[in-house]
């Protein structure tokens, strides 16, 4: 296994990390199967493609209803939870939410945390922060327990550990886990991390996890979870924190019907996932088990950003599915941990601007042809190659230039000498008579063209202008333009 | 300033943008009165849309009670979960029956509801059942260490999926259908719902949740190891469904 402890790593690297993952054969082969797999399990749940177009119409429905009063939403859930006995917490970037959960620990006194999966923890980098001030942080989903013992990052948001075979984890745990011996049974390795976390669970003091989608009507927190982890990092310690990104609200509790079908089916191929878990409250006087405090973080983090826009809103319908991954074939080829982003593949390439900036990610929406497959199979339909380019054009555009809406980062890959290579080239096509000297020159001088162009002789052979150029052939058979 | 006002000042500083601008080709000279006019029309259909779409996928009226059990059952075996329907009388011994043969010594049975006393009366001697009768705290590690199964009735189910609404309250406790390794859930056909969507507008869900509500669709899983499908994973690994029928002695 090449790939490295991803902690920390910066997302610029990305050129020389997709070129590593290009020639670890073994990678890609993990990839491959995967992205297999996970598009069959998908097609296999939408055979019916007239219900599937309707029901993703009503997931965007849903989505941008939610988002077009989001302010309001938030506020109602706000109510609603606090009015059940939660308390909720509102975080603008990562170091706030860190704060936020760390200032719970104490006030606990609670030494150990067990976690749900999160990807918004994994965001705000919540286990390094909390590790540091001595409080202790296990993954329980058998992939983020995986890739937390292997000291790496999930490659892929829904399923973390799937850059790695049987046979390195049966290493993995092999090594890692005492009185384990070496084996490549599923089952067996299951029933280890079962055993090994359950005692994790008697003794956390705190329970931490994400949340899928929030009803604001109701006050209800949804979690869509296969293993019962989340669940019981939800009930059995005393103290329950979710964290949400604040774009996760919707309106009504009904609103969620269609969204769980699509993200379930969407995401693994199941009609539904074994739990969904719906916390409206802390435990009540009189019940028997359930966290006595409830809390919620609400995490901003740059979706305000992505919000001001009209057009990048649409980055925050997104459901958190994956579809958009499995079916990339940049991603099936280098894999998440490439990316260095919390969320790899394209949705990761549209959204990461807004958390971290463009200065560190404007790479990212360059990778990809736009063929256009994530924005077909996105279940609400997030246009996701119209905001891969227009990212490229902020990227691009000059940092001084002042638009209404600027994003962080705006001009990271500003060139002047591109720049003035783009006016040079639409000055002589805007204009006949120096298009036609330039046609000229380029025929007659061909033999100047630089052997040296930059980006494009990384990989291809240079570009030569042809001796005569299309017109000029036409004319000498007598059908002039 | 706090968070919560700087986030939600920059929300409301992007209004009153309206999504489907975006989505829909933008009419920039619209005069904003009948933008959000046009939003309203389309909020007060969004609960009409999501209504319609399900209903055209249901039979209407709705299929009768053994039917629905008949898919339930079904579904959940789809699931890898084991389902059977029973009659009213004859589940307490089927059930005290299946426990003996599958070895199960200790189950969290409640003493509260009729079912919970029924098969209370009808496990065999070997079999001890145990109330769930003080706070979780207090018997921990006992319930996580020593209890082969838990039983619960669901509040009804999902026929489409084989899908339990679990309700947990006092008398059965969120953990008594999480924590052992042996789930058993009674649901009475004449509770099944066709879908989610039938199920939470008959039970209204919009007026009020519990505390918890889990929707159980069979035993744990997990196929985070290179995508192959195992059982158990954190949850229970095995789950069992009696569904009761009204027809007596119907399999």
């Amino acid at each position: 296994m090449t790939a490295s402890p991803m902690h920390f790593m910066p997302p610029q690297d990305f050129h020389a990390r997709s070129r590593a993952a290009l020639d670890d054969p073994h990678l890609r082969q993990s990839f491959k199967g995967a992205m297999a797999f996970l598009q069959d399990k998908r097609r296999s749940q939408f055979g019916d493609d007239d219900e599937l177009q309707r029901l993703r119409d009503l997931g965007e429905a849903v989505r941008q209803n939610a988002l077009a009063k989001l302010p309001a939403l938030l506020e109602q859930l706000e109510a609603t939870l606090t009015a059940a006995g939660a308390r909720v917490h509102w975080a603008a970037t990562p170091e706030e939410a860190n704060a936020i959960i760390h200032g719970i620990a104490v006030a606990r006194g609670a030494r150990r945390v067990v976690k749900g999966k999160s990807m918004a923890s994994e965001e705000i980098e919540l286990n390094h922060y909390l590790e540091a001030r001595g409080v202790a942080c296990l993954e329980s989903d058998m992939g983020e327990y995986i890739v937390q013992l292997a000291g790496e990052k999930p490659s892929h948001i829904v399923m973390p550990a799937i850059h790695k075979t049987r046979a390195d984890i049966g290493r993995l745990f092999a090594d890692h886990i005492p009185g384990t011996a070496y084996t490549e049974d599923v089952d067996r390795l299951i029933q280890t991390g079962r055993h090994t976390l359950r005692q994790a669970f008697v003794d956390a003091d705190i329970g931490l996890s994400g949340v899928n989608f929030a009803a604001a009507d109701t006050g209800t927190l949804w979690l869509v979870e296969n293993e019962g982890n989340g669940r019981l990092s939800t009930t059995v310690p005393d103290t329950h924190i979710a964290i949400m990104g604040i774009e996760k609200v919707v309106e009504k509790l009904e609103h969620i019907v269609p969204l769980a079908s699509l993200l379930t089916r969407s995401a693994t191929g199941q009609a539904v996932t074994t739990y969904f878990n719906l916390i409206s409250g802390p435990r009540r006087e009189g019940e028997l088990d359930g966290p006595r405090e409830l809390h919620l973080v609400l995490l901003d983090n740059g979706r305000t950003q992505a919000y001001a826009d009209e057009e990048l809103r649409a980055t925050l319908q997104c459901i958190r599915c994956g579809a958009c991954m499995n079916h990339c074939p940049v991603y099936a080829r280098i894999g998440g941990h490439a990316y260095g982003t919390t969320y790899p593949g394209p949705i990761g390439a549209i959204l990461s601007p807004h958390l971290l900036g463009l200065e560190s990610t404007a790479d990212l929406a360059t990778a990809s042809s736009l063929c256009g497959a994530c924005g077909d199979v996105c279940p609400v339909r997030i246009p996701i190659p119209k905001l891969l380019v227009r990212l490229r054009t902020e990227a691009n555009r000059d940092p001084r230039a002042e638009v209404e809406h600027p994003l962080k980062g705006q001009g990271a890959k500003y060139s002047r000498g591109e720049r003035m290579v783009w006016r040079f080239w639409s000055g002589a096509f805007a204009r006949p008579g120096a298009y036609r000297t330039f046609r000229w020159a380029a025929t007659r001088l061909r033999a100047l063209a630089p052997k040296d162009q930059l980006g494009w002789t990384r990989y291809r052979t240079p570009l030569e202008p042809a001796p005569r150029s299309l017109a000029d052939l036409l004319r000498a058979r007598g059908q002039p333009l | 300033m706090t968070a919560r006002d700087r986030i939600l000042d920059r929300l409301r500083a992007a209004r009153p943008a309206t999504p489907q601008d975006a989505g829909a080709g933008a009419d920039p000279g619209r005069e904003r009165h009948v933008a959000a006019h046009a939003a309203d029309a389309r909020d007060a259909g969004l609960e009409a849309r999501i209504d319609a779409h399900f209903a055209a996928r249901r039979e209407n009226p709705p299929p009768p009670p053994h039917v629905l059990a008949q898919r339930m059952q079904a579904a959940l075996e789809a699931a890898r979960a084991q389902a059977w329907c029973a009659s009213d009388d004859a589940w307490p011994a089927q059930l005290a029956a299946r426990m003996r043969d599958a070895g199960v010594r200790r189950v969290v049975v409640d003493t509260a509801t009729p079912e919970g006393r029924m098969l209370r009366a009808a496990v065999p001697d070997d079999i001890e059942p145990v109330a769930f009768d003080r706070p979780l705290q207090d018997w921990k590690a006992e319930l996580f260490g020593t209890v082969d199964a838990g039983f619960t009735v669901a509040r009804s189910g999902i026929a489409a999926t084989g899908t339990l609404v679990l309700a947990p309250d006092a008398v059965a406790p969120r953990t008594v259908s999480l924590v052992p390794p042996l789930h058993v859930a009674l649901v009475y056909a004449s509770t099944l719902h066709a879908d989610l969507h039938a199920a939470l507008h008959a039970e209204r869900w919009q007026d009020g949740m519990p505390t918890n509500l889990v929707l159980a669709t069979g035993p744990s899983r997990t196929s985070d190891i290179q995508q192959t499908l195992a059982f158990g994973a954190h949850g229970p690994r095995w789950t069992w469904v009696v569904i009761v029928t009204d027809t007596k002695g119907q399999q």
